[in-house]
């Protein structure tokens, strides 16, 4: 068996050593079940701070969530005392690893805050006191604390916008906050002692970073190529049994989910619907047929009464277009494409060509909310939805077929250049 | 009423507006590639760039300075939630 690192003596709690110069100072929650409301865990979580000890000085990484806080002071006091400390880093600013902030701030006063760029306006809406000096930094910046250098990495979105990991040059360590961090408790600490914990890691991934896969892409540019003998993440596991892996695997699940048969240059536009006596249907069909007369769009159908969300929610991440047919029913889209629409949070949807349409009976709202729903998702709604009266004439039908074909065109930036006047614009 | 002209570069539509529209209204209504989050001048989420006639929208006011440059946005981009246009010609894009 292991052996558990000693967490606590006579009741007080004690830091954990990690090298020489590098203590863990945070705190176990074992029994908390659900995490900013999105996430479950099934045996609690871990706040992760951190202690490193220069020649000329202490850098504290990071605090834990407010009711842990007598853990983390009694950690911290049992390695260093307050006059010591001299930097104060947090990788961002979310309340689980800045409960502790404004405490110790008190008791160590002479310290000061190192915070990401974006993080200025934050801390102010967080600490609720305006006079305090901070250092905000970027990539490259660094502070020293003489023998010991900390290294600022700018990794913004992963997953709050003033999110950073900071670098410990001499150990080649880590401290990467949320990233590379996972929801799980395990009083052996690292990850070549605790439980399988590969699942947290994924499930973590899922909800917290999938939404900013584009960025973890371009923050991982930022770390990969660092020499590395630990990451320290700021929930979980810590990580110095192979590293990288960790690194490697963001990556591979920060690319495309399924190899794609799409070729370069071609797009692709989904499109869902759902119908109660046929209408729509019929629209979902006339769009259908005019997107696939245009070349080099790869059109799909799908009629959301045939499956569970998930897939479709991998499917619309990979897609270029998405378009939705729900009729109006008793003054409202319907609940299947609202479920899809509120479990898009998880992806990024920022750049893509979004359409709507739909049968009606008297009032037919249901299409401009859906419209209005996925402007607010950040996609770009281009062409006018349809509404068409209860069952489609031939003309409305040939309509439909126009609607596919622009989407579609569109979606190449095949449109011929337009001039509009907004009055024209309902 | 005066009215101004816009240019979404990156979607090849030209639109006119009546003096004192937000450049994000239109945006949206046009389905550029311009998209928003706060509409509030908080977020930087419509950070857009201004190819041609800075002048033709109103002047960024001191919390929209301080929000682009939090976000390091380069010479000539507003927050489309806050820019007013002015009249004249005024030409735009995504960041
Ligand atoms: C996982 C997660 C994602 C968040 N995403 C956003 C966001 O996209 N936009 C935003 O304005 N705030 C976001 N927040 C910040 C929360 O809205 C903020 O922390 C808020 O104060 C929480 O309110 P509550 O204490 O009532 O839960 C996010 C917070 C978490 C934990
Ligand atoms: S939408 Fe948030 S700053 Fe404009
Ligand atoms: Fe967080
Ligand atoms: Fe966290």
């Amino acid at each position: 068996m292991s052996k558990l690192p000693q967490l606590t003596i006579s009741g007080i709690a004690q830091a954990v050593e990690l090298s020489e110069r590098v203590h863990w100072i945070g705190a176990m929650d074992p029994s908390l079940r659900n995490f900013d409301i999105i996430l479950k865990t099934a045996n609690g979580t871990t706040y992760n701070a951190y202690l490193v000890r220069g020649s000329e000085g202490v850098a504290i990484v990071d605090t834990v969530k407010e009711n842990f806080s007598n853990d983390f002071f009694e950690r911290l006091e049992s390695v260093a005392s307050y006059d010591e400390i001299k930097v104060i880093v947090l990788n961002h600013l979310e309340p689980d690893h800045t409960g502790a902030l404004p405490e110790l701030m008190r008791r160590a006063p002479q310290a000061r805050v190192y915070i990401s760029q974006k993080a200025q306006s934050m801390l102010k809406a967080l600490l609720k006191q305006d006079e305090f000096d901070f250092t905000s930094v970027l990539t490259g910046d660094k502070v020293s604390l003489g023998d010991r250098t900390l290294e600022f990495f700018h990794t913004p979105y992963l997953h709050w916008p003033d999110t950073q990991c900071t670098y410990l040059q001499e150990e080649q360590t880590l401290f990467s906050g949320d990233v590379f961090g996972c929801h799980f408790c395990d009083a052996r600490l690292f990850n070549d002692e605790v439980g399988d914990f590969r699942f947290s890691f994924e499930y973590y991934y899922a909800h917290i970073m999938r939404p900013f896969k584009d960025y973890v892409n371009k923050a991982l540019d930022l770390l990969e190529p660092l020499a590395l003998i630990n990451i320290l993440p700021a929930h979980g596991p810590l990580l110095r049994d192979q590293p990288k892996k960790y690194v490697q695997r963001y990556r591979e699940l920060s690319s495309s989910v399924l190899q794609s048969e799409i070729g370069a240059g071609e797009k692709t536009l989904l499109i869902f619907y759902i119908s109660s006596y046929g209408n729509t249907r019929r629209m979902a069909l006339a769009i259908y047929e005019g997107a696939m007369e245009i070349e080099h769009v790869r059109v799909s159908l799908y009629d959301l009464e045939g499956s569970e969300v998930a897939p479709f929610v991998d499917l619309i991440e990979g897609a270029d277009g998405i378009v939705f047919g729900t009729p109006t029913i008793n003054g409202d889209a319907v609940k299947p494409v609202w479920d899809l629409l509120s479990s898009l949070a998880v992806i990024n949807l920022k750049t893509k060509v979004g359409g709507v349409f739909g049968s009606y009976g008297w009032t037919g709202e249901g299409v401009k909310m859906v419209e209005d729903r996925l402007r607010g998702l950040k996609l770009r709604v281009p062409i006018p939805g349809i509404r068409i009266k209860l069952i489609p004439t031939e003309e409305e039908i040939e309509s439909c077929r126009e609607f596919g074909q622009h989407l579609a065109q569109e979606l190449l930036g095949l449109r011929q250049p337009r001039v509009i006047d907004m009055a024209d614009l309902a | 009423m005066a009215k101004a002209t816009i240019i979404f570069e990156d979607i090849d539509v030209t639109v006119t507006a009546p003096a004192g529209t937000r450049l994000i209204e239109i945006s949206e209504k046009v389905g550029s590639g311009i998209v928003y989050g706060c509409r509030e001048g908080e977020c930087g989420t419509c950070i857009t760039k201004v190819t041609e006639g800075w002048n033709n929208l109103t002047e960024p006011s001191v919390l929209e300075d301080k929000i682009l440059r939090e976000n390091m946005a380069g010479k000539h981009n507003r927050l489309a939630c806050q820019a007013q246009v002015l009249g004249g010609v005024i030409k735009v894009k995504p960041v």
